[in-house]
């Protein structure tokens, strides 16, 4: 045993894990279990079955009662394990129930007699299975591919404005010298402090005006000219030098030119850091589509499972299967990506 | 026996899947680059036009112009006309039709009989928000800057698969607030998994959702639970930026790790740790999304917050009172830039 123990906290260089050592392991494997268990009990009660959803107290994995087809019956028969009365126990398929009697045939013998026991002389037989149809029947009710569609169209086509119109601005605010730089600069930064939750009230009259409410415009364009992304993008531009600019120039490269073949390119990075935080920004946002939005078949999905919630109070097997796919494109993005998206917001700081 | 069949079928498949993405994606780049190309050299025919015209010293101009555009119909503009609706009465939306009423709006929302009792105040909700944010951020700020601390420190000691806990602390900030709001109301509604666990242990259910102070406490905790991540990253950065030969010259001086933690980390630590405060400080305040699909408000107005009376002010209630949302909205900002500056101040005294 000391012998697994020595081999297990053996480490690289020969020293032994030490105190601190075990404390920071136990640390991360409870912030684990807190940061990702609630997800995988939401995973898990999602494949539920609305009966299994309300028992108390839960159970971790989706059991379900085991059923038999059986000719003559419409619907498949739940199957029970039986105490008859001799003592003896049968795996058996009930019919009906009528108060505490419960009628019961044998699955083999559906034409056989129909044996009557006491409910408390049964217990259901259950297995764990991933069943669907809470996942079908809640798309059914909730346009999923409505809202996803108009959750995409907003992320991707507000991502885009964002990176054209602040990599062009932080290019002109980089790399020229020119009256109002300064001054456009100074009040692009002071409102960084000021945010959108702030302005609701005239930003909703503006969009109204511009005829752009219960419109995916009014969703997408507002928030593009983010002074957060130019100034990010601006910090990093500074770092590309001039001279290349000024050859490019007398090679008779026209300013636009420069634009998409220097500076764009150089970017990069930056670039992908602005592309990460949009589609976060966008894919999350909520109060904007909120108020913008009224017309359900506009709702993002984020604005689509906060009305669902609101309808189906008490469905929680439905709620849970929408929840779950709600999240599902962003994790599958996180998964692929994690390493780009962790270091990329380590570097810049910002959010 | 060759080396690659060492390899785990769960590592080929795990390669299969990644690579499939950075196929699919190369494809769509080169479809698109042609036609991005192909763009491109339109857009560029119209600005050498414009250059031709302008001149290059026109053209940083032509550059900011659709951000300028964007920025100052959409953010500056109506940061303007919050003014309006500040000074103007009445339910009316259209700043022409609303009667000036001076600072009536702000003489309603700071009326009170006794300033630490909301129910003497003319707008006991305002004062409810007010408190609620109070004690919303400070409870929220200390909890999440003492655990990413906690955890950015841990992190960054030699521990294996670091990239991997570093993911999982991250993962939730990716979520949306909805969807955070959704799997915390789950887990501890009356029959969830936690009440199921006391139940378990021999206690009675607790009314998590039900009560004023647990409903407060869980908003925080899924505050934390949600943004941490972020913030532990930003520390981590921080602290991997410090040069080991600092703590190298610190041990040869014969300082422990709790003094080398106090007078090299923490000092290093510093401007990285002032600007995890600053965000941290600017987004607890605002905090709307996760509380108002969590609790709503709720029970009564035990987790109703400043943006939250804002919104409802301004957009939820039957009649909507947008002269006092504005001027509510204006009271939080001044806040915010209040409470940014002196940070900044304090921040500056440090340093001298």
């Amino acid at each position: 045993m000391s012998q697994v123990l020595e081999f297990l906290t053996r480490r690289r260089g020969g020293k032994r894990m030490d105190f601190t050592d075990i404390i920071s392991y136990v640390y991360l494997i409870l912030g684990v279990i807190v940061m990702f268990g609630p997800i995988v009990w939401l995973v898990l009660s999602s494949f539920k079955t609305s009966a299994e959803i309300v028992k108390f107290p839960p159970r971790l994995l989706p059991w379900r009662q085991d059923t038999v087809v059986i000719e003559g019956y419409d619907e498949p028969l739940p199957l029970y394990e039986v105490t008859l009365e001799d003592g003896s126990t049968a795996v058996l398929a009930q019919v009906r129930r009528i108060g505490l009697e419960a009628q019961l045939i044998d699955p083999n013998d559906p034409d056989g007699e129909v044996i009557r026991v006491n409910i408390e002389d049964r217990t259901p037989i259950e297995s764990v299975s991933f069943g669907l149809e809470n996942y079908v029947e809640s798309m059914q009710r909730f346009d999923f591919m409505v809202y996803l569609r108009n959750s995409v169209v907003v992320t991707v086509a507000a991502t885009l404005l964002t990176l054209l119109v602040n990599s062009m601005a932080a290019f002109a605010l980089s790399k020229y010298r020119f009256k109002g730089r300064m001054a456009i600069f100074l009040i692009m930064i002071s409102t960084l402090m000021v945010p959108l939750s702030v302005v609701l009230v005239p930003v909703f009259l503006v969009i109204n005006q511009v005829g752009w409410n219960n419109n995916l415009l009014g969703v997408i364009v507002p928030g593009a000219a983010t002074p957060t992304g130019m100034f990010l993008l601006r910090q990093y531009m500074l770092t590309i030098p001039d001279d290349l600019l000024d050859s490019a120039r007398i090679d008779g490269a026209s300013e636009w030119r420069i634009y998409t073949q220097i500076i764009l390119p150089l970017a990069r990075p930056a670039l992908a850091v602005l592309t990460i935080f949009s589609v976060m920004w966008r894919w999350n946002d909520f109060l904007w589509p909120l108020i913008v939005l009224s017309r359900s078949e506009l709702f993002t999905l984020q604005v689509g499972l906060n009305s669902f919630q609101g309808e189906l109070n008490v469905q929680w097997h439905y709620i849970l299967a929408m929840t779950v796919v709600t999240l599902l494109p962003i994790s599958v993005i996180f998964a692929f990506l994690q390493r780009n998206i962790t270091t990329g917001i380590a570097t810049t700081g910002m959010k | 026996m060759p080396r690659q069949s060492r390899k785990s079928p769960v590592q080929h498949i795990y390669r299969a899947f990644a690579a499939a993405p950075a196929f699919i994606a190369t494809s769509i780049s080169a479809a698109f680059s042609f036609l991005i190309e192909g763009l491109v050299s339109i857009v560029d025919v119209i600005f050498s036009f414009i250059q031709r015209v302008i001149g290059i010293g026109g053209m940083p101009y032509v550059f900011v112009l659709p951000n300028l555009l964007i920025f100052g119909i959409f953010i500056l503009f109506p940061m303007l006309l919050n003014f309006v609706y500040a000074f103007t009465g009445g339910t009316e939306f259209f700043p022409g039709q609303r009667p000036w009423v001076g600072t009536n709006n702000f003489e309603v929302l700071l009326t009170c009989g006794n300033f630490l009792d909301p129910n003497t105040c003319r707008e006991d909700l305002f004062w409810r928000a007010v408190y609620n944010t109070t004690g919303y951020v400070i409870a929220q700020v200390s909890l999440m800057v003492v655990l990413s601390l906690i955890t950015a420190l841990i992190l960054n000691r030699k521990i294996k698969a670091r990239g991997f806990f570093r993911s999982v602390f991250f993962y939730p900030v990716l979520l949306s607030p909805i969807v955070v709001a959704l799997i915390w109301k789950w887990i501890l509604q009356e029959n969830g998994v936690v009440n199921g666990v006391i139940v378990g242990l021999g206690y009675d259910k607790l009314p998590f959702l039900v009560n004023a102070g647990w409903a407060r406490f869980w908003v925080v905790m899924i505050s934390v639970w949600a943004s941490m991540g972020f913030y532990t990253l930003i520390l981590l950065a921080g602290l991997q930026s410090i040069p080991p030969e600092l703590y190298e010259a610190a041990q040869i001086d014969g300082a422990n790790p709790l003094q080398s933690f106090r007078n090299v980390t923490l000092p290093l630590l510093m401007p990285t740790m002032f600007v995890v405060l600053v965000l941290s400080l600017i987004r607890a305040v605002q905090v709307f999304d996760v509380v108002f699909a969590f609790t709503g408000g709720g029970p009564g107005t035990a987790t109703l917050y400043l943006v939250q009376y804002i919104f409802s002010k301004g957009f939820s209630s039957p009649t909507k009172q947008y002269g006092l949302a504005a001027s509510a909205s204006l009271l939080m900002a001044g806040a915010l830039i209040v409470l940014t500056l002196v940070q900044l101040l304090l921040q500056r005294e440090e340093e001298v």
